[in-house]
């Protein structure tokens, strides 16, 4: 490999050299503090390599990696949610009984998974990435080994991964035996010149790997895990769940199914099609009898996914911004939300019913401003970002005439509304009694009311002034 | 650049409210009062300037306008434009934002600096509403406004507030999203056709389309302005919403959010479709009448005497609607001159209510009766507003009724006449108001003080403007006839088959043939 070579996975070297130091670290002196100042350090130095690498032209690192603006620009957003989950880790893990360091070993890892995913080209490097994401994953679940739902929860998604996994590999293989290739670009250069019976294997192929992905995704028929392990997680873990890996996954969907063109395949098309309206009815709907509010983060994350499937079976030239705009308003939204979450819990558990956020209007009005802010963003609501966002995938579905799955993208969120505001209406009833608190200590420390605020600004500029992203975006996917 | 100013300032006057109710009761409400009077001052300078005896003639439909881009990827941009139909809503969302801080001055105790947020962020996001020619940016006013509203309702409302609130969310929502649908539906027809992909409203006029096209895309639209309207069987977010919400809610939402359906429909909805409007206006036209009769018949049924005034809206409402699909000058400005006329009447009858309600703490008229010996000067003032309601001839509401009814009879002599039945049962249904609750005996024995200087002073205000609205129309009139102009013309163009209709002089009414004598 050449030495520019390396510069190109720079971002990705540190990120794997960081654990490794925590390791170390923690092989001297068991030290929470060093820890988090390693990490935080690590992903920031990962984070500030970025724009170096930017100003290289695209290129190859090795037949595994296309370090494109593509990849770094997902980069950025995973880095940047693993930084805001780690200032907001922080508090929440110290009161945890056991050891401490590992997390943020497994933390670093599954960022490095999601981060290998958005740059790989080729089928090895993407079931590495979604392997090493999966496995520090099943272990982040149940981190808190005290907890009977924590375990449940772990167990659920180790089970239903592994599967998912081989359904994947299992495509892999399929679409490998027919074109003889691993690599994204020669598939998309071959698939034409398939014959019809091979074709048949090629398409049964790309619908398994479509299963393994759809099992990351939550999407529905493969969501069942979701609500169990959004609810089982420690907060901070549903919230990499929810955006870390989720959106690496979306990042490597968009990536191959655009590069071989499904659209091409009426079959392909109505799959997803047929996915992206099942994941928002049946999100929004299961969302409505839900009274934890992770389930019904939960539920509504299947329903945003159904959206974004809209945008992504669209044609037409606004689909790649629209995707992208709404995916990092979503981060933006369920970042800032899971950040609320995070910082009323406390260690005896989550602070995850709806009647713990009962009078939060009265007793803390920034926290329930942040919240009711990321939550109207998530609804959809003008000044937030997820505003503009479900605008431009509205419109990428109506670019492409895609009525009907823009229809059910509409009703359902409306149907969202009323789960959002039943929240929303909790927070700002009064409190039935004093002294009925969450189960959280009763101030923010200053470095996670400053990430809140930061997200809650960050969705409000979005909403207001989405010109100089919109502008970036085109220019940095393609 | 005035406009952005005028929108600009209210929604900094909400925040420095919120801010200063850290600290104090007594600032949020002084800062809310001079920022909306403050605004009041130069939108009337503006007026006597551009619309007054010495007119401006303004050289196209427009006579202020700003424009920036906005998102231009997308052919968004920020565009407000001011006609003389703007300029009058304008005036009144100001007005009734005075009034609404004025009537909740000592009613609300609590967070009274967010709701003065809530309370201004409405008053500016309703005036967006009415200055945006982007349909962008117009959508995003229109949405702007039901956060605000949700809160206001949901957290300073009466007992059934948050079952209210999240209804009156989900409804608009539903519509306003499908008229997002419409309008990119209309954006992408636009660009196919023409090649420039924009939201401009000037430039979406006249986009050439294909018969069931416009069809949806103006039922879109529709679907938005009837659920705020409210046309009939879209309506039953209204009552709830009204009699939930606190007294500034209610003339807010009766005076300001259900004008906002009617403004967009004249707006933007028949100039933008103009022939599918045409196919529809019978439709229309019947739902309008069904709304009238449908409205006051349920005001009679009434025993919470806020709902009653609620369903009163939908009634006065379904002329407004019947005057913009009769379509014609006479129609129009009938409709003009209701939309503006039923915001102060009712929103008056609101704030009544609403004091009534401070003092007895009760809306049921069951445990009301001769209030009048009681509290003599609110019998008085409520008398007023009764008739004024019910189209007293020298009152602001009569002009209106009367020109609409007037207009459709040229359009339509069956719907007009069955409209005019209206007119009867709202004056069944204003006096067994009176009726029932101040005249009669005072079975529970109450004993009220009566009206105080503050609650007199807005009464006394309100009656003057709807004085001036009986008694010199023509002051309103002239201001919207430029505007009601363009706009039929933009649509005369569009419908080539339709002769333009010469303004026909109101006391020269001609017979329909039928009419004639053998």
């Amino acid at each position: 490999m050449t030495r520019s070579g390396w510069i190109d996975v720079l971002p990705l070297i540190l990120l794997a050299a960081t654990p490794v130091a925590v390791m170390l670290a923690v092989a001297v002196r068991r030290s929470y503090v060093v820890s988090t100042a390693i990490t935080f350090g690590g992903l920031v130095l990962a984070f500030v390599m970025l724009p170096v690498v930017t100003s290289q032209s695209d290129r190859q690192a090795t037949p595994l990696f296309l370090v494109d603006n593509f990849a770094l620009f997902y980069m950025g957003l995973l880095f940047a949610a693993a930084l805001v989950l780690v200032i907001l880790s922080y508090r929440y893990l110290k009161e945890h009984p056991g050891n401490l360091e590992e997390y943020w070993i497994l933390l670093l890892l599954a960022t490095l998974g999601s981060s290998v995913l958005v740059a790989s080209v080729h089928f090895a490097s993407f079931f590495l990435g979604l392997e090493i994401l999966s496995i520090s994953l099943y272990a982040l679940i149940g981190y808190n080994r005290a907890s009977a739902i924590g375990v449940e929860a772990a167990v659920k998604y180790l089970v239903l991964a592994a599967a998912s996994t081989a359904f994947l590999l299992f495509g892999m293989a399929l679409v490998y035996a027919e074109i003889g290739s691993m690599e994204f670009a020669q598939i998309a250069s071959l698939r034409d010149a398939l014959d019809d019976s091979q074709r048949v294997f090629f398409l049964s192929g790309l619908g398994l790997m479509g299963v393994g992905i759809g099992y990351k995704l939550a999407v529905v028929p493969f969501h069942m895990w979701a609500p169990d392990v959004y609810q089982g997680a420690p907060a901070p873990v549903t919230a990499l769940i929810a955006t870390i890996s989720k959106g690496g996954v979306f990042a490597i969907l968009l990536r191959f199914f655009t590069q071989i063109d499904f659209r091409a395949d009426d079959s392909l098309f109505w799959i997803f099609s047929v996915i992206a309206i099942a994941s928002m009815l049946a999100g929004n709907l299961l969302a409505l009898l839900q009274n934890n509010v992770k389930r019904i983060l939960a539920y509504s994350s299947i329903a945003h996914f159904g959206y974004l499937l809209v945008a992504f079976v669209a044609g037409g030239d606004l689909r790649v911004t629209a995707v992208t705009f709404y995916l990092i308003a979503y981060f933006v939204a369920t970042a800032g939300a899971f950040g609320v979450i995070t910082v009323l819990s406390g260690p005896e558990r989550d602070a995850d019913r709806i009647d713990d956020y009962r009078g939060l209007f009265w007793k803390r009005p920034w926290l329930a401003g942040i919240f009711a802010g990321m939550l109207l963003s998530l609804a959809g609501i003008p000044l937030t970002g997820g505003f503009i966002g479900k605008f431009y995938l509205v419109a990428a579905g109506a670019q492409s005439s895609l009525w009907a799955l823009i229809i059910i993208l509409v009703s359902g969120s409306v149907m969202s509304l009323f789960y959002y505001l039943r929240i929303i209406v909790a927070m700002y009833m009064r409190p039935v009694e004093e002294g009925e608190a969450t189960p959280a200590p009763g101030f923010v420390p200053f470095s996670e009311g400053f990430v809140l605020l930061a997200t809650g600004l960050l969705a409000l500029w979005l909403g207001i002034y989405p010109a100089p992203l919109v502008h970036i975006i085109p220019k940095l996917v393609h | 650049m005035i406009l952005t100013w005028l929108i600009a300032e209210i929604f900094a006057g909400g925040i420095l409210a919120w801010i200063a109710g850290r600290w104090s009761r007594f600032w949020p409400r002084v800062i809310s009062l001079v920022t909306l009077s403050v605004h009041m001052v130069i939108l009337i300078v503006l007026w006597v300037r551009y619309f007054g005896p010495v007119g401006y003639v303004a050289k196209g439909p427009w006579v202020i306008e700003v424009s920036y881009s906005w998102i231009p990827q997308l052919g968004i941009s920020y565009h407000l434009s001011m006609d003389g139909l703007s300029m009058l809503l304008i005036v009144l969302t100001n007005f009734l934002g005075i009034m609404a801080v004025a009537c909740s001055w000592n009613a609300i105790q609590e967070r009274v600096g967010f709701f003065h947020f809530n309370l201004l962020w409405i008053v500016a996001s309703i005036m967006g509403v009415f200055l945006a020619t982007d349909l962008f940016l117009f959508y995003f006013f229109w949405e702007m406004m039901l956060v605000p509203l949700y809160f206001l309702i949901g957290f300073w409302g009466y007992e059934n507030r948050t079952y209210a609130s999240i209804k009156f969310f989900i409804f608009t929502q539903a519509g306003g999203l499908l008229m997002l649908l419409a309008i990119l539906g209309l954006y992408f027809v636009h660009g196919r056709a023409t090649g420039v992909y924009t939201f401009d409203y000037n430039e979406l006029l006249g986009t050439p389309m294909s018969e069931s096209t416009a069809r949806w895309l103006m039922l879109g639209f529709f679907a938005a302005f009837a659920v705020k309207l409210p046309v009939v069987p879209l309506h039953t977010w209204l009552p709830d919403a009204h009699t939930q919400a606190p007294t500034a809610g209610s003339v807010d939402l009766a005076g300001l959010v259900l004008k906002v359906g009617a403004y967009g429909m004249i707006r933007f909805l028949v100039p933008l479709f103009p022939e599918a409007a045409l196919d529809f206006s019978d439709v229309a036209m019947g739902l309008a009448v069904a709304g009238i009769l449908y409205g006051a018949v349920m005001a009679f049924a009434q025993t919470d005497i806020k709902r009653l005034v609620a369903y009163t809206s939908i009634s006065h409402m379904g002329f407004v609607l019947l005057g913009i699909f009769a379509w014609n000058e006479l129609a129009l400005e009938g409709a003009v001159m209701i939309m503006l006329a039923h915001a102060i009447t009712t929103g008056a009858l609101f704030i009544l209510v609403g004091d009534l309600n401070d003092r007895i703490h009760t809306r049921d008229m069951g445990r009301m009766g001769g209030l009048w010996q009681t509290a003599p000067r609110m019998g008085g003032v409520a008398l007023f507003f009764a008739v004024a309601s019910l189209g007293l001839p020298g009152l602001g509401n009569f002009v209106g009724e009367f020109l609409v009814v007037l207009g459709t009879y040229q359009a339509n002599t069956t719907m007009a006449v069955v409209a005019t039945l209206g007119l009867i049962l709202s004056v069944v249904y204003s006096l067994w108001m009176i009726q029932v609750a101040f005249l009669g005996p005072n079975h529970v024995g109450w004993k009220l003080p009566d009206m105080n200087l503050r609650e007199g002073a807005i009464m006394a205000t309100m009656i003057a403007v709807v004085l001036w609205f009986g008694l010199y129309p023509q002051s309103i009139l002239a201001t919207a006839r430029q505007s009601i102009t363009n706009l039929q013309q933009i649509v005369a163009t569009t419908r080539p088959e339709e002769k333009t209709q010469a303004p026909v002089d109101p006391l020269n009414v001609v017979l329909p043939e039928e009419w004639e004598a053998p």
